[in-house]
């Protein structure tokens, strides 16, 4: 399936490049004789359409890392389904590299993410061999990719080593070398988290500048919710593993339908506010060892219900695009499920 | 060691009222810092002035590299080799209370003339510090319980055994940590619980003054809420000043009482949180609160500040900030502009004046201020109501 760049569909609606279904993970670990297992991601569905960028949103723990490199197949998924295109994608090493080719992953921290002892120059290189990509013109490959990037002129930047380098400059090394192999999806963990603030918001407007002429389907895993409505045309928020609510960025931070999402938001810096914020849901949160029965966040949420302590949420509609896995919006509750349940209850 | 015996009140609650509220507590003046010495110096903080105010949270905010910890490690004398303080002073008035024990200092000393028995008695009891990484600043192999307990027997030789234990009790519960976690060891408590229990450590001689590097930015956003109403409710009720070190200006804003801002080792801005938010002087601090996409409203594209921070080893001629700025002027790359008050009006006691180190504020300058860093200042350009005796906290 070829997409041109005058593809008339308008994102959303059409089918998206990588799509994400039910994905669970869980990590078996032992300790001794005893073996537990971390729930670390649970049932998570997710798309990624052309030319646009889906934030997912949580706090450390909260499995957006291991989400993404699920997405990026660095980690096998325990369950669930990964369509590239519509269509499930085979796995076994031998197709390592043909998803590699659509799908790339841009870690958060350069300094680790890039080979000091290597010259930028290899590092773009390597891609392009190893896909072969350059077609005879390696030198030029690698130009039009620093320009890219906002590295120009590319003819200073390509002998340096990533130590002349300052922290955004790598991280634009890093996203050059992603966009090496011409993938169709970019996967972003953090990828501004450790750069001073002053240059951050340079590489969220290139990754904007990706989305629009690219037409990449970006993936950007932050902790920031400030910076994910910035960037992001849709945001998705994690919570222990689970995804509780979905939604335009604009929307979901304006009017959040998860109390969760409402405690992430009245917890985040905000300069213009004018009160002290009160935090509904205070507390940190679970093991997932043995995570909460029901409803994750249940023993912290201010509006828990008997219903919340046994099943877990629906994700219901909230408004178009907008969904919120919990009970609070659901809409047929009998009273005995709908009775508050006292804190020291759960 | 034993002359004048304080009155004690073992494990008592506070007992500075809130008369000095607003009285300056650590004057930091002129201080330089360079790392190595000669030619090849890095001069990391170039004559620093700061006051820190009784009660007062006072935010200093910078990137990685602008100088903002070295500054604070300077000041009490915890700097480590390489580092060499060149020049300035550091006067700490101090007005012991019954928590600090019977060895207290009293009355003004300047921090970088003082010899080690001397700064014994001042660090921790009067000045202490909060690191960032409580894991790296907690010792793994002692419980919490004994860490504590440790500072008290070094500084508080008036309480035995049991009396160590209750306080060390009463700290844990303040910060809002169980006592029965008094025998955890660091590696049982989590990120957060971790840092309350340094800022339990830090406040448990009811110092004058607390110093907090970075203390919640290893945390997620709910703990980090957390933690500061904690620290602000503290604040309230103990009076101690604190000097609150971070590169999330978002949070200084609405945390601190007043804000300074450090760009490649000098102070380029200093002013209430509110003015310096609403209406910020210097185009680096216009820039750096422009880098902090908002919560609300209209979605706009945002620039930040081109280019990116200096290499200290290669600081650019005249205002280190002229390669960035997008108003530099012939003058900003050949003389540096230093900090000086915006305006000559009085200043409410408690208050220091505003202060902003930008050649387009200069007086004598012919080129008209730039309209985003002339808003109206919501303080006043010269605050009239004079002599308020003492300063509210703004929590």
């Amino acid at each position: 399936m070829t997409e041109t760049l005058t593809d008339p569909v308008a994102p959303g609606t059409a089918v998206p490049v990588l799509e994400a279904r039910d994905l669970t993970k869980h990590f078996h670990v032992r300790r001794g004789r005893s073996r537990s297992t971390v729930h670390a991601v649970e049932n998570v569905s997710l798309a990624l359409p052309r030319a646009s960028v889906t934030a997912v949103v949580g706090e450390s723990g909260s499995g957006k890392s291991t989400l993404a490199r699920m997405l990026a197949r660095i980690i096998t998924p325990t369950s669930g389904q990964l369509l590239l295109d519509g269509k499930e994608t085979p796995t076994g090493q031998r197709h390592r590299q043909e998803y590699a080719g659509r799908v790339q992953l841009v870690l958060q921290d350069p300094f680790a993410s890039l080979n000091p002892v290597h010259s930028i120059r290899y590092h773009l290189t390597r891609p392009l061999k190893i896909h072969h990509l350059a077609d005879g013109d390696l030198d030029g490959a690698m130009e039009s990719l620093l320009r890219r990037v906002a590295l120009d002129p590319p003819a200073r930047f390509i002998d340096k080593y990533p130590h002349e380098l300052s922290g955004g400059q790598r991280q634009r090394v890093a996203i050059a070398r992603a966009l090496a192999v011409r993938p169709d999806v970019l996967l972003a963990d953090e990828p501004v988290s450790m750069l001073d603030v002053s240059i951050r918001l340079g590489v969220l407007n290139l990754l904007a500048d990706l989305r629009e002429k690219s037409r990449l389907a970006i993936l950007y895993v932050t902790h920031d919710i400030a910076s994910a409505r910035y960037l992001a045309d849709k945001i998705v928020v994690m919570y222990a593993g689970e995804l509780v609510e979905s939604a335009p960025s604009a929307e979901l931070t304006d009017s959040p339908a998860h109390p969760y999402t409402q405690l992430l938001l009245s917890a985040a810096p905000d300069p213009a506010r004018a009160e002290p914020p009160s935090l509904a849901g205070r507390g940190t949160p679970p093991s997932l060892v043995s995570p909460p029965s029901g409803c994750r966040f249940h023993p912290r949420c201010p509006h828990a219900m008997a219903v919340c302590r046994e099943q877990r949420p629906p994700s219901v509609t909230v408004s178009s695009g907008h969904t919120a896995a919990c009970w609070l919006h659901a809409s047929d509750l009998s009273p005995a499920q709908a009775k508050p349940i006292a804190k020291e209850a759960r | 060691m034993s002359a004048a015996v304080a009155p004690v009140t073992a494990g008592g609650g506070p007992v500075n009222g809130p008369l000095h509220l607003g009285d300056p507590v650590l004057e930091i003046r002129g201080l330089c810092v360079d790392y190595g010495v000669g030619e090849d110096a890095v001069h990391a903080v170039v004559d620093a002035s700061l006051t820190l105010r009784r009660g007062q949270v006072l935010g200093l905010a910078g990137e990685s590299g602008s100088g903002k910890s070295t500054l604070a490690y300077a000041a009490t004398r915890l700097l480590r080799e390489p580092g060499v303080i060149t020049g300035g002073e550091v006067l700490f008035h101090s007005r012991p209370n019954a928590q600090s024990g019977p060895n207290a200092v009293t009355g003004t000393a300047d921090l970088l003339d003082l010899d080690e028995g001397e700064l014994q008695r001042v660090r921790w009891s009067e000045i202490s510090v909060v690191m960032q990484s409580a894991l790296n600043a907690l010792n793994p192999v002692a419980s919490i319980g004994h860490q504590i307990t440790d500072v008290l027997r070094a500084h508080r030789p008036d309480l035995n055994r049991a009396g160590r234990t209750n306080r060390a009790i009463e700290l844990l519960e303040m910060v809002g940590i169980t006592g029965d976690r008094l025998s955890s060891y660091p590696h049982e408590l989590s990120g957060g619980m971790r840092q309350r229990a340094m800022i339990a450590m830090a406040l448990a001689l009811e110092p004058q003054v607390v110093i907090m590097d970075e203390p919640t930015t290893a945390l997620d956003v709910v703990t980090q809420r957390e933690i500061l109403e904690e620290l602000i409710r503290l604040r309230d009720d103990l009076g101690f000043a604190a000097l609150f070190i971070t590169h999330d200006l978002s949070l200084l804003i609405e945390l601190a009482d007043e804000i300074a801002v450090m760009y490649a080792g000098r102070l380029v801005e200093r002013a209430p949180s509110e003015s310096l938010f609403r209406a910020p002087r210097h185009p680096y601090t216009h820039g750096l609160l422009n880098s902090f996409p908002p919560m609300h409203g209209e979605r706009v594209a945002m620039t930040g500040i081109t280019g990116s921070p200096p290499d200290l080893r290669a600081i650019p001629s005249g205002c280190a900030f002229h390669p960035r700025c997008l108003h530099a002027m012939d003058r900003c790359s050949v003389d540096e502009p230093q900090l000086v008050p915006l305006s000559h009006g009085p200043v409410p006691a408690g208050r220091s004046p505003r202060e902003v180190a930008c050649w387009l504020h200069d007086p004598r300058s012919a080129v008209p201020v730039p309209e985003e860093l002339a808003q109206p200042d919501p303080a006043g350009p010269a605050p009239d109501a004079p002599a308020a005796q003492q300063q509210e906290g703004t929590s």
